[in-house]
């Protein structure tokens, strides 16, 4: 079941790459669209069908590099399903949002499906040499997206920083994971067994070197200060349904591989340089909107919006290494804060990337000071934009209200400092979007000379692939036990891993 | 072991079937005429096929030393076998355009066996005097080989290949005689123990005049000079045996020397292999940066290639998947590196990275092969590179070269990036005025071959990583030591 999942999309991008590419485009587009259609049903049906607190489910394994402890090995908890369901809704979204590409619709089509197949692996995956296959191969077929469907000579140029930078991370992942499955006895690169295993259990040099060789692997990924530097210029040149899957899968992989690995594997280490991730997360979190309140440019706000986000996350994981004067139930908290908060930013930021693609289609440019009073001619672009702006900065009643408060009130007391100055960043991020809702909307008309003759509201399937996502996003704000009732009892599993 | 198997022919079927191929095929091609010297080749394709088969047959069979002790067929010997002629095979339909009708095509197809046949004997050379003599009949035939189109730029890579190849070759024989006379044996398993009781001294200065001639061999640094030149001056198809064939059969028999006749507590050759794959792997990549054509960057690609596979050397004996890792990785990097090759045949009017703009309207699935070829170098999972990089990192660390693991990913990023200035240029649009449409080499006879070892080549490259698990296995089996 989840393999089909998995492989599901692979299946159809082999099936139409052997489409020649002179029949007409719809077929390209139609079927993308299908196949997202049909996994995310699957996936629903796996929701369904499983049960909280059972530990892994729909669980499969068969021995792969068998002299070395590899082994094809899936399987979904509370920390993974709810993001296969994220990356199935997601891009069903941008498969909806694409339905009009012109450019080479056929291998576009192939690469998001391929795309597809390599993140739903990667979040069942339950072997590190299979997590590491997926999260390199992410890599890859983001590289040819950004190259071959970005805005021209400035797109390649992203693409191959983006490429080197996070495949450096990735071989620092590959790294500490050979130190770990060098330290178990009998080796083995099998996540569940690691996890019950413990090898580096008291600490000391090694562990600290492989959690440091995972830790920046990870946080490239993610990606916090330092290491953020790829991102704003690959989602700037990026089309924007590769932006919301980058933003809302992609960075999930890097926050994704320290609960399902670092944390669980590595408790006391993870304990011992917690404080480490409530660092970076905190200065991710300033550092992020501050930097995002100095741009001018719609994507690349809305880009470092994200390593604000990310930081939250990163501040949650922190607190649930910190035991001294906290107690289990404020670490379960944090750490379901930051799982709330990965599948949060995912919806909203998605919803954001694909609203900021509609205004670029129109004007030809992100710049926000081009345009000026769209909300007369386009009111439902400036109502969804709007709700959009409200859910990022944490609303109440949307889901990023619900990740950050748990987020905030988990780490309170583990670290009072931090998450004061944590907060300072929502305050931030109230200011720069409602500076750029006023900049875009309010005031007198205004589109860029390129727009042509007028600024068009929401197509339909604009409007069906950015309200769904943002609707999914107040469901979860208001009804937060959907969400909450899978993710609890992983959380509650994995703080009692990493307090043991 | 008894004297009538230690003197069994049979036991080199795969050689002597190459061997053969090769001097029935000049016989042949000095009577055939110019157009129906393919015959030549189909001989050679039959020869390595049928050498395959006799691997396959005898690698069921159990280890053992033939010819005295000189040579041993055991797991390291099967593999370069079968990794040598799968080469022979891919270089044969690779060089097909340029070779077909050619006047000296039956020299292309002879010489190629036997320089093969020289791999193969380095790769199972258990005895000093045979190692020379192998590493002699690896080398001539590709001197040869080198010039063989008698282009101005091929002759003077021929040149230089042989003036390297003469010079460390000298130190070669200088290495084998002060090995011999201070260990008093040239077989391997003797000269274990002669080497033990023999003078540090005198064994280091040996060793490292003997590594000199396989370090010309593999085309590692400090041997490396003639890889950019030969592999730049040179046709692709002869650039791709160069570059393939034996280093295959020169890293076996590197592994074999020092795992079973050289004491590491006599001399510490781990540690010196270890520097001399950091150095090929970091000189090799940051020549390769700034390269505009793109056989001068495969050039430099498999001298930093040659340092990954050094550091599974540089384990041996001392990590369990050191010899694994060393054998599987060969293959890998055989096949991707042929690939790579083959779409460089099969695109005759592409020669620099700027004649790649745009090739994927042109020539979309040789494109769509050469990324996988060029990825699979880099190491990029599912492919076969990536398992082989695996085992051999794993191995390093487990074997105590950390820090050489930790360069080796730092060198795997900086390749990333090489490799990627040539897949780049292939997704742009063609410049106005440029043609559109699938042309590889059309108009050329036998233009589909290359283009087919290429398809073939990206595909096993992908099989191979995804089956790593059973090949590895097979690979375990440890060389056969002195009775």
């Amino acid at each position: 079941m989840l393999s089909l999942i998995v492989f599901l999309p692979a299946l159809a991008a082999a099936v139409l790459s052997l489409v020649p590419a002179s029949v007409p485009r719809r077929v390209f587009a139609g079927s993308f669209v299908a196949v997202a259609a049909l996994d995310l049903a699957l996936v629903l049906a796996a929701w369904i069908g499983f049960v909280p607190g059972g530990g892994f489910q729909f669980e499969q394994r068969v021995p792969w590099i068998p002299g070395a402890g590899i082994s094809y090995h899936v399987g979904v908890d509370g920390l993974s399903l709810p993001l296969v369901a994220l990356t199935a809704v997601l891009f069903l979204a941008a498969a909806v949002y694409s339905l009009r590409e012109q450019r080479a619709p056929k291998a576009y089509a192939v690469l998001f499906l391929a795309l597809q197949t390599v993140c739903l692996g990667l979040f069942a995956a339950l072997d590190l040499i299979l997590f590491f296959l997926f999260f390199d191969l992410s890599i890859v077929f983001m590289y040819f997206l950004i190259a071959g469907w970005g805005h021209g000579e400035r797109a390649r140029a992203a693409a191959l920083k983006f490429f080197l930078y996070t495949f450096l991370g990735s071989l620092a992942l590959l790294l500490g994971f050979i130190l770990l499955s060098l330290a178990a006895e009998p080796r083995t690169f099998d996540i569940v067994e690691l996890t019950a295993a413990d090898p580096l259990a008291g600490g000391g040099t090694y562990a600290a070197l492989t959690l440091l060789a995972i830790g920046v692997g990870l946080a490239v990924k993610t990606p916090t200060v330092p290491f953020h530097t790829w991102l704003p210029p690959a989602h700037t040149e990026a089309p924007a349904a590769g932006s919301a899957i980058l933003a809302g899968v992609l960075l999930k992989m890097g926050t994704y591989g320290f609960v399902r690995i670092a944390m669980p594997i590595l408790p006391d280490t993870w304990r011992q340089y917690a404080v480490v991730a409530i660092v970076v997360g905190v200065v991710s979190v300033v550092y992020g909107a501050l930097v995002a309140l100095a741009q001018t440019d719609l994507k690349r706000m809305i880009a470092y919006t994200s390593v604000n986000h990310m930081g939250y996350v990163l501040l949650g994981v922190g607190a649930a290494g910190v035991l001294a004067g906290t107690d289990e139930q404020a670490r379960r908290l944090a750490t379901t804060g930051a799982l709330t908060q990965m599948v949060s930013h995912g919806l909203i930021t998605g919803a954001l990337f694909l609203l900021a693609g509609v205004l670029h289609e129109r004007g030809h440019t992100y710049r926000m000071g081009a345009y000026s009073g769209l909300a007369a001619t386009a009111p439902a672009f400036a109502g969804v934009f709007a709700v959009a702006a409200f859910a990022s900065l944490g609303l109440p009643g949307f889901s990023g209200f619900i990740a950050e408060f748990q987020i905030f009130t988990g780490a309170l007391a583990a670290a009072p400092v931090a998450t004061v100055i944590a907060v300072t960043g929502i305050v931030l991020t109230a200011a720069l979007f409602l500076r750029a809702l006023q900049q875009l909307f309010l005031g007198p008309p205004r589109i860029p000379q390129a727009a042509g003759d007028g600024f068009l509201d929401l197509r339909p399937r604009e409007t069906l692939s950015i309200v769904p996502l943002l609707a999914l996003a107040t469901l979860i704000g208001l009804l937060p036990r959907v969400l909450l009732d899978v993710v609890e009892p992983a959380s509650a599993t994995l703080v009692e891993l990493v307090g043991r | 072991m008894s004297g009538a198997m230690a003197h069994d022919p049979g036991a080199l079927l795969p050689e002597l079937l190459l061997l053969g191929g090769a001097v029935v095929g000049l016989l042949l091609g000095a009577w055939l005429p110019r157009r129906r010297q393919y015959l030549v080749r189909l001989l050679a394709a039959t020869v390595a096929l049928g050498g395959l088969v006799a691997a396959a047959v005898a690698a069921r069979q159990p280890d053992q030393l033939v010819f005295g002790t000189g040579f041993a067929v055991d797991t390291p010997t099967h593999a370069t076998r079968v990794v040598v002629l799968g080469s022979v095979l891919l270089a044969l339909a690779l060089s097909v355009p340029a070779t077909t009708g050619h006047r000296r095509e039956t020299e292309f197809v002879v010489l190629l066996q036997l320089g093969a046949l020289g791999a193969m004997l380095l790769g199972g050379a258990n005895d000093l005097l045979l190692l020379f003599a192998a590493f002699l009949l690896a080398s001539i035939p590709l001197y040869a080989l080198a010039g063989w189109d008698a282009r101005p730029l091929g002759a003077e890579a021929a040149l230089k290949y042989y003036l390297t190849g003469a010079f460390l070759g000298v130190a070669m024989l200088a290495g084998v005689t002060i090995l011999s006379g201070v260990g008093a044996a040239t077989g391997y398993g003797p000269l274990r123990d002669g080497l033990a009781a023999a003078p540090p001294a005198a064994v280091g200065v040996g060793l490292v005049a003997l590594l000199a001639g396989l370090a010309f061999k593999i085309g590692a640094v400090p041997g490396h000079f003639w890889v950019p030149d030969v592999a730049d001056g040179t046709p692709a198809a002869v650039a791709a045996v160069v570059t393939t064939i034996p280093k295959v059969g020169g890293l076996v028999a590197l592994y074999r020397l020092l795992v079973v006749a050289v004491p590491p507590e006599v001399v510490a050759w781990p540690l010196l292999v270890a520097v001399l794959a950091a150095a090929s792997m970091t000189l090799g990549n940051l020549a390769a940066f700034l390269q505009s054509s793109v056989q001068r960057l495969l050039g430099y690609s498999t001298i930093s290639q040659v340092g990954y596979l050094l550091m599974a050397v540089a384990v041996a004996g001392r990590a369990d998947l050191a010899q694994p890792a060393l054998l599987f990785y060969l293959a890998a990097y055989a096949v991707a590196n042929l690939g790579a090759f083959a779409v460089v045949a099969a695109l005759p009017w592409a020669r620099t990275l700027d004649d790649f703009r745009g090739a994927v309207h042109r020539a979309p699935r040789l494109v769509a092969a050469l990324v996988v070829c060029l990825l699979g170098l880099v190491g990029t999972p599912p492919t076969a590179v990536f398992v082989g990089k695996l085992t051999v990192f794993t191995a390093a660390v487990d074997g105590g070269f950390a820090w050489l693991a930790v360069l080796a990913v730092v060198n795997t990023v900086a390749s990333l990036f090489y490799y990627l200035r040539w897949i780049a240029p292939t997704m742009r649009r063609p410049a106005a005025g440029e043609p559109v449409g699938e042309a590889s080499a059309a108009g050329r006879p036998g233009a589909s071959w290359p283009a087919g070892a290429a398809y073939a080549c990206a595909t096993v490259v992908v099989a191979l990583g995804v089956l790593g698990g059973v090949v590895l296995t097979v690979l375990a089996g440890p060389p056969v030591a002195a009775p």
